[in-house]
């Protein structure tokens, strides 16, 4: 499905960066901060704006784990795999979330509320295990303090008052 | 309302907000207007003692005192008790911060300022000696300039520890009418967070730092290439680069002096190798972050094919007071040929973990127990691995080794980014080998073999090993395929990643039976 007002809030962009050298990354960045991720559809208007091939696009974006090809859930939830973490019990943690959420690394779960993503240190290394929920970082996260955060992001259904 | 008391710091850092600093601080500031208190909420930057985090000061005519940990669920008490006001029989009373031998037995010099100043305020940085170092090298010819970078025989902080004197030196000699400073900010390394910490807690630090590097070889142009998962540290950084543009300690003409510099900051996407310079160099330039063969050395032909100055940050921010102070007030510190001082971070399994700069040549043991305190959960502390996920794993009779580059090398490890993480008895030294391969996989660039295909065929090792499986065969096997991925890697990623998988193999041998 073509989106118009991705192609041209990408053409925009671009055109707003004709000066910036080497601008690639940053035109990823502003789309994935925009609409959460990089639509393919969008591969081909990077590609003649920037007058590049289109495998050079893609091959940019698959690079980067940081980039997503797909719409993302509500919220992202990064788990530090890292070893700081690990001295601490992150690889606890981290099958306890999987099994909370009923996902594996790179899911969403079934109400579109969260993805959940391995990370490889916040430095955040002198309170382990750490975590990141979109952009804040929680200390020390036993499975208890991961369920009651998590549970803020989960979509509620609206309670009806009478 | 008495006037000694009229600023309360809660900080703003990563470590302090993610134990609740945010909440706290909000819940002071609103008490104290709805009560009518003249009492200022600064939020300065963290001291680094991260087990006492979120740490409340107050300034008082002997200096300022401490309290922490004071989080979300203390801070009620904290205003009954009228800690605010200085009661200072609260158990959370910490008496004057700068007595707290944690931080009273460190040297600070490259983080002289942080914790203490609020990071966004340019006169509070002025007022704590801030931008003397750029006055002095706007009087400063280039030349002079880098001389007495090279005399104070700083050495990179990103890892390589290779001078930074020499490496100016080159892209000053380098012809070419554009030149660029590029800051390395990635900060890959787990365990490790002192660039963090001084981004957020005395960003005009590293702005004066490369302002004084594009001075110094001639470049007009900087750039800060920032990992993703710092975004703290990047609305910070951002804020105050335009704080210092405004008062035109960057941009045209500084301070009137006809001479120009600008930095622009440009995030990273999550990705290791992009650490390792011409990977970064690659990044930057809009690429996929494969690593460049050298030579040609990036500055000789760096960014956009242009000489390049790239430094980590702690490299850059420790510039200031070279230049304000001499070269030799720095290099009277150190040991050997390690001078000056280095930020270490205490993190992972560590009662009292937080940030300790001193001079080299203490011991690994000072850091563990002097500062560190031993494990947090109690239990004896089995393994270290120093310098990243790079580095060595080291066990108790390599605890005494003197904190000096050649020192560590001796023994086959590295100091790199100064990052130190504690392991108790009940780690499995099989499995953090497997998680070394692991990591390479995932992280490696992908641009030659042994990297590529010896990570994935080292975690198939290292499990078969877990599982039981033709030990002896097969550990054989995993130290010839550490061999050819040191011997055949480009980069040190490849090259590196056998330090940590045969420090564990050595030493902790038992894991692997
Ligand atoms: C795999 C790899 C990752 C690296 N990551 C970083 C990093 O995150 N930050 C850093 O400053 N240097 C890192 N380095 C070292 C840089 O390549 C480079 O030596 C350094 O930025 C130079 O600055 P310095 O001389 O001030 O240390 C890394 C090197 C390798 C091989
Ligand atoms: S060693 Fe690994 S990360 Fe380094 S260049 Fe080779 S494939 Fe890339
Ligand atoms: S290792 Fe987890 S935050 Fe650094």
């Amino acid at each position: 499905m073509k989106d118009s007002t991705q192609s041209d809030f990408t053409e925009k962009i671009i055109g707003n960066m004709k000066e910036t050298p080497g601008p690639l990354l940053e035109i990823l960045h502003q789309i994935q901060k925009e609409f959460g991720y990089v639509s393919p559809d969008l591969v081909p208007v990077i590609a003649e704006s920037l007058n590049v091939s289109r495998a050079e696009v893609h091959g940019v974006i698959s690079f980067y784990h940081y980039f997503r090809s797909a719409p993302p859930a509500l919220h992202r939830v990064q788990i530090c795999r890292a070893e700081a973490c690990q001295a601490m019990g992150s690889r606890v943690l981290e099958d306890y979330a999987k099994a909370s959420l009923g996902i594996d690394f790179h899911q969403i779960t079934a109400d579109g509320s969260i993805t959940l993503e391995p990370v490889y240190c916040l430095g955040n290394c002198a309170c382990p295990p750490s975590i990141r929920i979109d952009d804040k970082i929680y200390a020390g996260v036993s499975a208890e303090i991961f369920d009651l955060l998590v549970d803020e992001l989960r979509i509620k259904p609206l309670k009806v008052v009478n | 309302m008495e006037e000694f008391m009229s600023k309360l710091f809660v900080p703003k850092d990563t470590g302090a907000c993610s134990l609740g600093a945010d909440e706290v601080a909000l819940k002071l500031e609103h008490y104290f207007e709805s009560h009518d208190i003249a009492i200022q909420v600064v939020r300065n930057g963290s001291r680094g003692l991260y087990w006492l985090e979120p740490l409340i000061e107050i300034e008082t005519a002997e200096g300022r005192v401490a309290y922490g940990p004071i989080g979300i669920g203390d801070v009620e008490d904290f205003i009954k008790e009228s800690c605010w006001m200085l009661n200072k029989s609260h158990p959370k009373y910490l008496g004057r911060t700068e007595a707290i031998p944690f931080l009273s037995k460190q040297q600070r010099v490259t983080f002289a300022k942080v914790g203490i100043i609020d990071p966004l305020c340019i006169d509070d940085y002025v007022s704590h000696g801030g931008f003397v170092g750029l006055r002095k090298a706007l009087e400063l010819s280039p030349q002079d300039i880098v001389s007495t970078v090279s005399e104070s025989g700083l050495r990179g902080r990103g890892g390589a520890a290779f001078p930074t004197g020499i490496k100016w030196q080159t892209v000053l000699d380098a012809t070419g009418a554009q030149k660029y400073i590029v800051c390395n900010a990635d900060e890959g390394d787990s365990g490790t967070y002192s660039d963090r910490m001084l981004m957020e807690s005395d960003p005009f630090a590293l702005i004066e730092g490369m302002t004084i590097a594009g001075l110094g070889v001639k470049s007009t142009e900087g750039y800060i290439y920032l990992r993703e998962e710092y975004p703290l540290a990047h609305e910070i950084l951002k804020k105050a680069l335009r704080v210092a543009r405004e008062a035109n300690y960057i941009g045209k003409n500084i301070l009137e002096s006809g001479s120009s510099f600008d930095i622009e900051v440009r995030l990273g996407a999550g990705a290791y190798i992009c650490g390792e310079e011409t990977s970064m160099l690659e990044s930057l330039e809009g690429k996929r972050g494969e690593v460049r063969p050298k030579p040609p050395l990036p500055a000789a032909q760096g960014l956009f094919g242009k000489p390049s100055v790239i430094n980590n940050v702690v490299s850059l921010a420790s510039v200031p007071p070279i230049i304000a102070d001499g070269s030799e007030s720095y290099h009277h510190y150190g040991f050997g040929r390690s001078r000056g001082t280095l930020p270490f971070q205490l993190s992972g399994n560590i009662k009292y973990a937080g940030l300790v700069e001193i001079p080299f040549g203490a011991t690994l043991n000072d850091l563990l127990f002097g500062f560190g305190g031993g494990t947090r959960t109690g239990r004896a502390m089995k393994a270290v691995q120093v310098g990243g996920p790079l580095g060595a794993y080291l066990p108790k009779r390599h605890w005494n080794t003197a904190l000096d580059y050649e020192a560590f090398s001796k023994i086959g490890a590295m100091l790199g980014h100064g990052g130190i993480v504690g392991f108790d008895d009940s780690v499995d030294m099989s499995e953090q080998a497997q998680f070394s391969m692991e990591f390479c996989r995932i992280e490696s660039c992908g641009k030659c073999t042994p990297c590529r295909i010896g990570s994935v065929r080292g975690v198939e090792l290292i499990e078969s090993i877990r599982r039981g499986e033709n030990l002896q065969q097969n550990q054989e096997l995993l130290v010839e395929l550490c061999d050819t991925m040191e011997d055949g890697s480009l980069c040190a990623m490849g090259g590196m990643t056998p330090f940590p998988v045969r420090s564990a193999l050595k030493y902790f041998s038992k894991d692997f039976e």
